[in-house]
Parts: structure tokens; C-alpha cells; sequence
């Protein structure tokens, strides 16, 4: 990824290259959509910190909220109730410290992949030259170079997937929001953007928190990973990856990683109404409310749209 | 256009010339009922040559191209206020839809009175006729622009100025476009009906000497196929500028 420099936002700090950290603070966090019978609840005092520099994996069942806790964090929604804080300040609005990557890739279709990549660039007021070597530079890193010229529709679901991705990096972001970036990518090509992921990670020093489905993706990216619980989500578990990245990279199929998967398992396994989850149930610290979960609400099928409809912002 | 676009169209063409002129000798009618295409060609040609034609098609030309212009350019910016507002749209509409509800062929004696019987009573009538089609299109593709691109945008903090130009607009285009093909046929139209309420020259102005004081039906018939070539050349310009500025999207 090629360093792009950023005026250092008020009141952030940059690290001894000069890259500006930031930090994320989730505080009591809920919020609900009105619906036709009343108010669907969709978090609930959804609590966590990514630090500055760290790697979050957000992992829970479809429908609990995980998008919608990212759109709250980029101050694209409001919560009902509790506060975001970026670097100690409160979020208001859309941050310019912020990339979000949204779970669909949301491509301007009349614009070909290398002016759908230098949008963000022109809103943010960049000159014709600097706008093409940054575009060119970013098109390399996701490997479509050849593709700059080509329309959103002439692309692969997973080609798509990548765009959204250098468009979410072309202001080089302190913090990435990233939501299921890779859901569509073939296996091979997931493994290396996760491995590039975090080479970006140790360059940029951003902090990342990155929804995923993915235990293992989960597991191989991420410093800790927040369960969430089925609608509404509330925090069930926040497990640390005791291993290095060295180590990770070691191991990529190995036991080592598949402990700290399992115990992530577990925790999901207990999010649901699993008889068993008594005595999976996570540690953590939090209190966790003990409540049946009849089986309707527990999933929200994946092709659920929720944009398309209204809200009431 | 391929060499077999061309040969589709030209085929149909010869078809409809062919059935026209079957009709003509199968019933036998004389040339003041329907005259047969070879003798409307004739006539076709020759008003053209002798300076019948061309004044009265530039003065129509004139008029729908001054009048589309004026009504759809009103119409891009009433259809974004009433994409914008709820309260706009509902203090509105009943208005907009009573007034392209009400004939135009009625309004026209009255927009002659108030006008003159001059180029702006004709520009008036075709901009009032183009202006609800674009006017509802701009509206209503202003309204549909996926909410999730418009979020997108305002993550990458887009002013609402910039929402306007690099996300709505192209977004809406399709469909405004639309509005503006069934609009410019419509000026054609307007013109037309406005010339008959009144006026010097024009299209409509010789359809009514060619069935009146001239009564020269091939004349009449040349004229309409005047004013359909017209329509056919101005949409097919419409047609044309929505396929640059629109492009491919799949
Ligand atoms: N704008 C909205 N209006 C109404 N309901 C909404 C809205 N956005 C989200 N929801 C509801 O909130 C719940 C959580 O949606 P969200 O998209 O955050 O889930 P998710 O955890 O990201 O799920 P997935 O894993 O399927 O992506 C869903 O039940 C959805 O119906
Ligand atoms: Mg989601």
C-alpha cells in the first residue's frame, strides 16, 4: 500500500513515522428502527474499545446488528442511547479519519473502476495529477490495474468487492470500517488480501475493526474478537488471539489457531438458544441477561437488504 | 448503424410504402381522399424545391427547439424542488396534474390572445406541453437514487452540492432522458396546435392553407410528413445525447 499522507486530524497523535493513530470507544451503545409494529431493538448497550493500532473482528449471527454498529461508528447513524468515541472525542458525523468498506461494494455504475476509486479523492477536493498516481498506485495494490477502464457491471462480484476496498484506502484512513470485505473473494484470493490486510496494518498503523463470518479469517487477521449475541446484539465474548503474527502466519492451518477458534465457536454456539450454552456461556466479565431466544429472532436471512428501506434519521 | 439495422429499417419502410399504395388502388381514391405515396413524394420534393416548405419547417423547427429548451429547463428545476420537498410536492401536484390534464388544444386560443399570435405564443404552448413529462421524470428519478449510494457518498462526507452533481443527477439521467424523448415529441406537437390557434407560418400554418384555400391534399400529406420527419430527427438527437452522457450501465 503506498503511504498516503494526511493532514493530521485535530487532536490526533501521529506515531514516531508520522502515521496518525486513532482509537475506537464503543460506550453503552443501542439503537432500534421503527417498524410497522413498533420498535425493533437492534443493539443493546453494545460495549468495546479497539485501541489504537489494534485489529477487531466483530463476529455474530445475521441480523445482529453488525452493519448497523459500523454505520453508528462512522456517524452515518445516531444512537438511541450511549456514545462513539474517536480518540476521546465523540462522533457526530462522517470522520475523514474513517474508510468504511460496506458490505455490498456500492460501485457508481456510470463510472468506470479507476474513477469509481478517485471519487472520495475528488469530494475531497484532489488535483487531476494527484488524483491519477494515487488511483494508479491503489489499482496495483488490488491487483486490477488492467481493469481501470472497465464499467462496475463487465466485473467479477469479487473484483467489485476489491475496488470498494482501495476506494474505502484512497484518503489513507487512521481507521478502517471494514464489513465483510472479502465475503465474495475465491479462497486463495481472500488468504492474501487477509495477509495483505495486515500488511497494511503494520505500515499505515491503522486500527481496524473488520465484521466478519469467518472464524478462521477472524482468527488469522485480529488482535481480539467481539462476539455479538442474536438481535439485539449485545457483547457475549471479547477473546484474545494470544499468538504473533509471525506465529499466525506459521501455523496458517494449524492447531494453535484452531484453540482460539473454538472457543470463538463456542461463544456463537451459545449466542444461539443451544441447550448447552449454560456452561459455554463466556466470561468477560459482562453480565449476560439469561433469555430465552425464540428461534424467529434469531436469524435475519444474509440477503436481508435493511437499506432498502426508510429510516428515520 | 450495422448494415442490417439499415436493411431492417429500410425494409419496413418499402413495406409501409407497398400497403400505402396497395390501399390507393384497391379502393380506387381519388387524390383529394388519399393520394398514392409516389405523388405525395412528388409533391414532397418539389415543395421543398420551390420554397414552399423550407421557411414554414425552419419557423416550426424554431419554435419547438425554443420551447423544449424553456420547458424542460424549468422542468429540471421544478422536478428537483418537488423531489426535495414533500410540502412543494404536495401544494403542487394538483395543479400540475389540472393543467396537463386540461387539453392543450383548448388552452391555445388563450395563450394566442395573451401572447400574440407571434413566435412566443408557440414557445409558450410547447413548453407548457414538455414541461410535466420532465418535470414528473426529474422528480421521480431524483427520489429513487439508491439510498445505499447516497450513504456512501456522505461517508466520503460529499457536500450536498456535490450529492447533487456527481450522485443524484448522473443517477437520475436515465430516466429524466426519458422524460425529454417523450417531451420533444410533444413540442413537435404543441408547436403544431399553436400555429393553428393562430399564425403566419409554420407546419401547422400550411397543413391549414393545403386543406383550405390551396386545397392541395398532396401538399397536406407532404407537410405531415414533414412534421413526422421532424419528430423522428429531434428524437433521434434526444435519443442520441442520452446515449453519450448516459453510457453503458448494466
Ligand atoms: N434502516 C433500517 N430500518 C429498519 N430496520 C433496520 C434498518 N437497518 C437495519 N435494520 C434491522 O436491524 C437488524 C440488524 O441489521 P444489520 O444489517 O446491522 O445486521 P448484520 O449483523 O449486519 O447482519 P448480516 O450478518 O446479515 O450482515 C436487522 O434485523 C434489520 O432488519
Ligand atoms: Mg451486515
Amino acid at each position: 500500500m503506498p503511504p498516503v499522507p494526511l493532514p493530521p486530524a485535530p487532536g490526533a497523535r501521529p506515531d514516531d513515522r508520522g502515521h496518525t493513530l486513532t482509537s475506537i470507544a464503543i460506550r453503552g451503545v443501542s439503537r432500534s428502527f421503527p417498524t410497522a409494529d413498533g420498535r425493533l431493538p437492534v443493539l443493546d448497550a453494545v460495549s468495546f474499545d479497539v485501541p489504537e493500532r489494534q485489529i477487531v473482528a466483530l463476529i455474530g449471527p445475521n441480523g445482529c446488528g453488525k452493519s448497523t454498529l459500523l454505520r453508528l461508528a462512522s456517524g452515518l447513524l445516531r444512537p438511541d442511547d450511549g456514545s462513539i468515541e474517536l480518540d476521546g472525542r465523540p462522533v457526530t458525523g462522517p470522520d475523514p479519519r474513517v474508510g468504511f468498506v460496506f458490505q455490498e461494494p456500492r460501485l457508481l455504475p456510470w463510472r468506470d473502476a479507476a474513477a469509481n476509486v478517485a471519487y472520495p479523492l475528488e469530494l475531497a477536493g484532489w488535483s487531476r495529477e494527484r488524483r491519477a498516481q494515487q488511483v494508479q498506485d491503489l489499482l496495483s495494490v488490488i491487483g486490477l490495474r488492467e481493469f481501470a477502464a472497465t464499467r462496475p457491471h463487465e466485473l467479477s462480484g469479487g473484483m467489485r468487492q476489491r475496488l470498494a476496498i482501495a476506494r474505502a484506502l484512497a484518503l489513507g484512513p487512521s481507521v478502517l470500517l471494514l464489513d465483510e470485505p472479502f465475503s465474495a473473494l475465491d479462497a486463495l484470493t481472500r488468504e492474501r488480501f487477509n495477509a495483505e490486510l495486515v500488511r497494511l496494518w503494520e505500515r499505515t498503523s491503522t486500527t481496524i475493526l473488520l465484521v466478519t463470518h469467518s472464524i478462521p479469517e477472524a482468527v488469522y487477521v485480529a488482535d481480539r474478537v467481539v462476539v455479538l449475541s442474536p438481535r439485539p446484539g449485545h457483547v457475549v465474548a471479547d477473546v484474545v488471539v494470544p499468538l504473533d503474527r509471525a506465529e499466525r502466519d506459521a501455523n496458517l492451518d494449524m492447531l494453535a489457531l484452531g484453540h482460539v477458534a473454538g472457543a470463538i465457536r463456542r461463544h456463537l454456539e451459545g449466542a444461539t438458544d443451544d441447550p448447552t450454552r449454560e456452561e459455554l456461556t463466556a466470561e468477560v466479565g459482562r453480565q449476560r441477561r439469561a433469555r430465552q431466544v425464540p428461534i424467529e429472532e434469531l436469524g435475519v436471512p444474509a440477503w436481508f437488504d435493511p437499506f432498502g428501506r426508510e429510516d428515520d434519521e | 448503424m450495422s448494415v442490417r439495422r439499415a436493411l431492417d429499417v429500410t425494409a419496413a419502410a418499402v413495406a409501409f410504402v407497398l400497403f400505402w399504395k396497395l390501399i390507393v388502388v384497391v379502393g380506387n381514391y381519388p387524390v383529394f381522399i388519399l393520394p398514392a405515396p409516389e405523388v405525395v413524394a412528388e409533391r414532397f420534393v418539389s415543395a421543398w424545391l420551390d420554397g414552399t416548405m423550407e421557411p414554414n419547417a425552419a419557423q416550426t423547427l424554431l419554435e419547438v427547439v425554443l420551447g423544449f429548451a424553456l420547458g424542460a429547463s424549468a422542468a429540471l428545476v421544478a422536478g428537483y424542488a418537488l423531489a426535495r420537498s414533500r410540502l412543494i410536492e404536495r401544494v403542487l401536484s394538483p395543479y400540475l396534474v389540472a393543467a396537463q390534464a386540461t387539453p392543450i388544444l383548448a388552452l391555445a386560443p388563450l395563450l394566442a390572445l395573451w401572447f400574440g399570435s407571434g413566435l412566443l405564443s408557440k414557445v409558450v404552448i410547447c413548453a407548457l406541453i414538455v414541461f410535466f413529462p420532465v418535470a414528473v421524470a426529474t422528480m421521480v428519478g431524483l427520489r429513487n437514487v439508491d439510498r445505499r449510494l447516497l450513504e456512501m457518498a456522505r461517508s466520503f462526507r460529499a457536500t450536498p452540492w456535490q450529492l447533487l452533481w456527481t450522485l443524484e443527477l448522473p443517477a437520475a439521467m436515465p430516466g429524466i432522458m426519458g422524460g425529454m424523448r417523450v417531451g420533444v415529441t410533444l413540442a413537435v406537437v404543441g408547436a403544431i396546435i399553436g400555429e393553428w390557434a393562430g399564425g403566419e407560418q409554420g407546419l401547422g400554418v400550411l397543413i391549414n392553407l393545403a386543406r383550405g384555400s390551396l386545397f392541395d391534399i398532396p401538399l397536406l400529406f407532404a407537410t405531415l410528413l414533414t412534421v413526422a420527419l421532424l419528430g423522428v430527427v429531434l428524437y433521434l438527437i434526444v435519443a442520441l445525447v442520452e446515449r453519450r452522457i448516459v453510457g453503458p450501465r448494466g
